[in-house]
């Protein structure tokens, strides 16, 4: 897995893009995600359903991993079986 | 990584939401990223190996932008304003391209050379028939390479040919993914965009806008009422102008024209040299907006540097000189850009110190079709001359080719142009570099005299550079001209000016 990766559920609609690779599985609704199209459709682990947000940036406590959603989903994501966070953003004016 | 995943995710966050206005027509997200799949499908058809655009801003250049990154093959938007020559030789070295825009121009100028050209009108139908065709695709799924090519544009030349920049997609990106919060805009912001579309600040607008979902507002041709006309409509939050469209709105306002500007929130400008008294002026003139002041190239995928909002006002306020100067910096470079000031021999210098501006970092290029300019470590040697102060603001001090260097000693046209400007009878001023059988090179300054004062003298610049500045300074040769020669862009074409020496 590199940056630029993209990752789908295999439980919801969530996709998301590699911003920063690191080491350990990255989950969604409590399983792998997987890159291309997903076969069939498992169920959501109760435990991972809070949902993902286009747009927002989810990271690990150290920040190893790093990712972009690009498709909201009903799963949460996770690495390794610890939530992943909202990263905050640090606005800059715009410029262009 | 794909910048047409910027549209992709703006049309799947919210399809029907209006996100591109041009000559009163209005495309949500959701229409804009079906035409892009279908301008793709065209694309590809072509088989043509770029895609250029011959055209003023429209929705062409944003469907033809995203289309062509769908299809994996560069965009290039060229300069209309070129002439035929010049531009002839450009088509040259794009063939075979599917051109949009001017077609009667390109057939007479690029005949034989196997392009594909399409009016902008046709261009557009024809995409969104495919598009409309292809319903249920999705473009982006196909996942071109980071290191595919996204955009090629050739520099203005302003001291040589044009060069081909190349920005990849992985640049782009990491710009975008870097400055801008995805849809942080509210429903009712709209950025006015009025640069040209072959311009990096044309294209930077496009993707930053389309991520923060921030409708765009297209004025094809910059005209200062059409301007305050546009945003008075369109109740324009946002606007991105270069020093010279501010001057010219400036000069409007001052003469009377009168606009409801009140919804604007943020003007930001770049690409040229702003004059003290000129965003002195205009931030007197737009209480109620933030002003950002970027630096950034084309090879560096637009912005690395930004003075914000809260900057300039506490600069327009302050009474304190030093407090003031941070008016004519550029600001602090992006988090995610590292930058460092450089001599001659590639040392990095102290705050204070004034040397050549080296930047790196995800977004930085580099890159020409030709070669890379990048050093081994990954840095990018911009050409221009600045220093830092010692809180790390930029302040830049003009083309490093433009160096005057007399008997040894370099000398930056910058500081002899601010010192002849702060003179009342001089409207405006270039110093460049003459030669000098003594010194090899010395310096030759053209000034324009300003209409109702007497012409100065000779003698009398000689003195006032003599006053102010070291006296190698003083300029060897004088001249007293009409004009400055500017491109349209309002950059100081300084070979035009050596040439009158």
């Amino acid at each position: 897995m590199k940056p630029g990766t993209r990752l789908k559920s295999v439980v919801c609609d969530t996709e998301v893009m590699v911003i920063r690779a690191g080491d350990g599985t990255i989950a969604c609704g409590g399983a792998p995600m997987v890159e291309g199209k997903p076969a069939d459709r498992g169920q959501i682990d109760p435990a991972f359903a809070e949902g993902t947000r286009i747009g927002k940036r989810y990271v690990d406590s150290e920040a190893s991993v790093e990712l972009l959603c690009v498709k909201a989903g009903q799963g949460s994501l996770s690495l390794g079986g610890a939530a992943l966070q909202v990263k905050d953003a640090k606005p800059l004016p715009s410029s262009d | 990584m794909n910048i047409s995943l910027i549209l992709q995710m703006a049309a799947e966050a919210e399809p029907d939401r209006i996100g591109l206005v041009c000559d009163g027509r209005r495309w949500t997200y959701g229409a804009l990223a079906e035409a892009a799949r279908g301008a793709a499908r065209l694309i590809g058809d072509t088989r043509c190996g770029h895609v250029a655009l011959l055209d003023e801003s429209s929705e062409a250049s944003a469907i033809a932008l995203f289309g062509a990154a769908i299809a994996g093959i560069p965009y290039v938007p060229l300069n209309y304003r070129l002439a035929d020559a010049d531009l002839a030789a450009l088509l040259g070295r794009i063939a075979p391209a599917l051109i949009i825009g001017d077609k009667p121009r390109v057939d007479r100028l690029s005949s034989g050379a196997g392009h594909h050209v399409l009016t902008r009108g046709g261009f557009v139908a024809g995409a969104e028939a495919l598009g409309a065709e292809a319903l249920g695709g999705d473009g982006g799924e196909r996942e071109e390479p980071a290191q595919t090519v996204a955009v090629e544009l050739f520099t203005s030349g302003t001291t040589a040919a044009p060069k081909a920049a190349i920005l990849r997609h992985s640049n782009l990106m990491s710009y975008i993914l870097g400055t801008v919060e995805f849809a942080a805009a509210a429903p009712e912001e709209a950025a006015l965009v009025s640069v040209p579309p072959y311009h990096i600040a044309g294209i930077a607008a496009l993707l930053s806008s389309i991520y923060a979902m921030r409708r765009i507002l297209l004025l094809p041709a910059f005209d200062p009422d059409a301007w305050l006309g546009l945003i008075a409509a369109e109740r324009a939050t946002h606007a991105f102008l270069v020093p010279t469209m501010l001057g010219r709105v400036i000069g409007r306002m001052d003469a009377g024209a009168t606009a409801e500007i009140a919804s604007l929130q943020s003007i930001a400008y770049g690409g040229g040299r702003m004059p003290l008294e000129l965003i002195d002026r205009a931030l007197a003139l737009f209480p109620g907006a933030g002003f950002t002041n970027a630096y950034g190239l084309t090879e560096t995928s637009s912005t690395v540097a930004l003075l914000g909002p809260e900057e300039h006002r506490a600069a327009h306020r302050s009474a304190d000189p030093a407090a003031r100067a941070r008016l004519a910096s550029v600001g602090r470079p992006l988090p995610t850009v590292e930058l460092e000031i450089r001599d001659a021999a590639g040392r990095c210098l102290p705050a204070g110190a004034r040397g050549e501006i080296y930047v790196r970092g995800e977004q930085v290029s580099g890159e020409y079709r030709e070669r890379s300019a990048l050093d081994a470590a990954g840095w990018f040697a911009t050409r221009d001359a600045g220093w830092l102060d010692a809180d790390g603001y930029l302040f830049l001090a003009g083309r490093a080719d433009d160096v005057i260097v007399r008997g040894g000693e370099n000398i930056s046209p910058g500081e002899i142009e601010d010192v002849l400007l702060g003179h009342p009878a001089i409207a405006d001023a270039a110093a460049v570099a003459v030669p000098s059988a003594e010194w090899g090179e010395a310096v030759g300054v053209a000034v324009v005299p300003r209409e109702g004062y007497a012409v100065l003298e000779a003698d009398e610049i000689r003195g006032l550079i003599k006053a102010r500045l070291r006296s190698s300074r003083v300029p060897e040769r004088i001249l007293v001209v009409d004009a400055l020669p500017y491109n349209e862009m309002g950059k100081l074409l300084r070979r035009e000016v050596r040439k009158k020496f």
